[in-house]
């Protein structure tokens, strides 16, 4: 399990969050804080609404009501260039990497840093590229186009997409699904890896068991629309509620 | 029938909220120019040996089909005048914004759908870059300024489709065939022609990208989506030439 390195500073909070898609309920006066230097995983069922939370964190989807706070800043009530600069400190990695499968890996990685960084030459995007997919164990895919990466490989080269702007947050959507035991274990290492290395804080969004032990400091539990229970692995594997123990058998 | 039309005023609805939405946000910095001229050579450049293969054999059967009847009036010398009058008014336009509706539109309808239902549209969005001016206006600035360049392209190659026509059952010149192929044609022929041609470039580029960028989630709406690009932009195309025909009709530019 990650180590903790939390400190006591919110830098997520979530009050009073509600989202609907037509008649659907999916999140319902939800309320969520998470510190910084937190690895937090939010677990539950499929279709329960965890990546619809995330996408309302970085309004990839508009809220109905409640409040987000990030980094003391208002997030639904942001102006759309303050949105943008406010995700310029976020990292978002995709359910399937969401690689631009037009560009090459090092295209892939040149990208965020040319739109967003003025004035970098040749030499340090280059470097930064190398120094991203050496985090990830992928320096030798650079030039390769995503349909030549394996699922776990475009992870990764999503996740170096994903760190190569040196976000202070990370969001996690699904990382380990479709990867097999041995890969996910990897995967859910790295998370652990970046996370002391680049001083993040993380929202992990997984059914993996393996994932949520290896990575995750505290566990939120999804459950109709709201968080139901929090505790770490040990809390919530120990915890006597059948629904929640189907997670962990 | 009833819910065909009314799923039908929705779309037109969305359709006019999405390019009210384009407008605003393309009149901020940054503009995009890099991406607008890879555009353009992708959209423009890749499709002018379409135009010219289809342009060519639209001025030889034309020229073909015509020349019967004007041989029946003694009317042969004016082939080169009549093919020209339809192809630069009517045809030449027409049939090239809807070869360009064809492939340009289902291009751009695939590929924005399939980067939306494989989150990649999201991934620009959260990575600070504004996927609306960077992917949709890009490309609708494109193809609004290629198609009047590809239809006075096809427009020429017609030309030379009709000259060949005309040598195949007598004998003129280059120089004649153009001066009379030019000499029925009036500045108020060239200029609404080319103005519609705007249209039907932005029509086919808003379209497209609409459809492309609403797709929902699954592998199946990318087809729907390049699909209903191509259907929507054609029919968009005749609505608009109708449009325009009305409008030089009431100022008087066409002669009847």
């Amino acid at each position: 399990m990650a180590e903790k390195k939390v400190n006591t500073e919110e830098l997520i909070s979530i009050r009073h969050l509600r989202k609907s898609f037509g008649e659907n309920k999916v999140l319902d006066d939800l309320n969520l804080t998470i510190h910084e230097g937190e690895n937090v995983a939010i677990i539950g069922q499929s279709g329960i609404g965890k990546s619809v939370l995330i996408k309302c964190l970085v309004r990839l989807l508009e809220p109905n009501t409640g409040e987000i706070k990030i980094f003391n800043e208002n997030v639904t009530q942001l102006s759309f260039e303050d949105l943008d600069k406010l995700r310029r400190r976020i990292g978002f990695l995709f359910q399937g990497g969401a690689l631009y499968d037009s560009m090459t890996v090092r295209e892939n990685l040149e990208f965020p840093l040319r739109r967003n960084i003025q004035g970098k030459t040749k030499e340090d995007i280059d470097e930064l590229i190398y120094e991203a997919l050496e985090n990830v164990g992928l320096k030798g895919a650079i030039n390769k186009l995503p349909n030549e990466l394996s699922g776990g490989m475009k992870k990764r080269v999503a996740l170096a997409r994903t760190l190569i702007l040196k976000p202070e947050i990370i969001l996690y959507d699904e990382p380990t699904t479709g990867l097999d035991p041995i890969t996910s274990k990897e995967i859910s290492e790295l998370i652990v890896k970046i996370q002391n290395q680049y001083n993040t804080t993380s929202i992990i969004i997984t059914h993996d068991v393996t994932c949520v032990k290896i990575a995750a400091n505290v566990i939120h539990v999804l459950r109709d629309g709201y968080i139901s229970d929090s505790g770490t692995y040990e809390e919530l594997v120990n915890k006597n509620d059948q629904w929640i123990q189907q997670f962990f058998t | 029938m009833k819910e065909g039309i009314l799923f039908f005023i929705k779309d037109l609805k969305e359709l006019t909220r999405f390019t009210n939405d384009l407008f605003r946000q393309m009149a901020k910095a940054p503009f995009e120019a890099r991406e607008f001229f890879k555009q353009s050579y992708i959209l423009g450049y890749n499709t002018l040996p379409l135009i010219a293969i289809t342009a060519f054999i639209l001025g030889l059967v034309i020229t073909l089909q015509s020349r019967p009847v004007l041989v029946d009036f003694g009317a042969e010398s004016l082939l080169p005048g009549m093919v020209s009058v339809s192809i630069v008014r009517e045809i030449g336009p027409v049939v090239t914004a809807l070869i360009c509706a064809g492939k340009m539109g289902s291009g751009i309808g695939a590929e924005l759908g399939s980067m939306k239902v494989t989150e990649q549209i999201d991934a620009m969005e959260v990575s600070g870059t504004n996927p609306m001016k960077y992917l949709v206006g890009s490309r609708v600035l494109a193809t609004t300024f290629m198609l009047p360049i590809l239809i006075f392209f096809a427009d020429g190659i017609a030309f030379f489709g009709s000259f060949i026509a005309v040598n195949l059952h007598g004998s003129i010149s280059p120089s004649l065939f153009l001066t009379d192929a030019f000499a029925p044609l009036h500045f108020f022929d060239v200029v609404p022609a080319t103005i519609k041609t705007f249209f039907f470039g932005f029509a086919i580029g808003i379209i497209s990208c609409y459809k492309g960028y609403k797709s929902e989630a699954g592998t199946e709406s990318v087809g729907k989506a390049a699909n209903s690009a191509v259907v929507m932009s054609s029919v968009a195309i005749f609505i608009i030439d109708l449009i325009a025909v009305q409008l030089q009709q009431t100022f008087g530019l066409i002669k009847f």
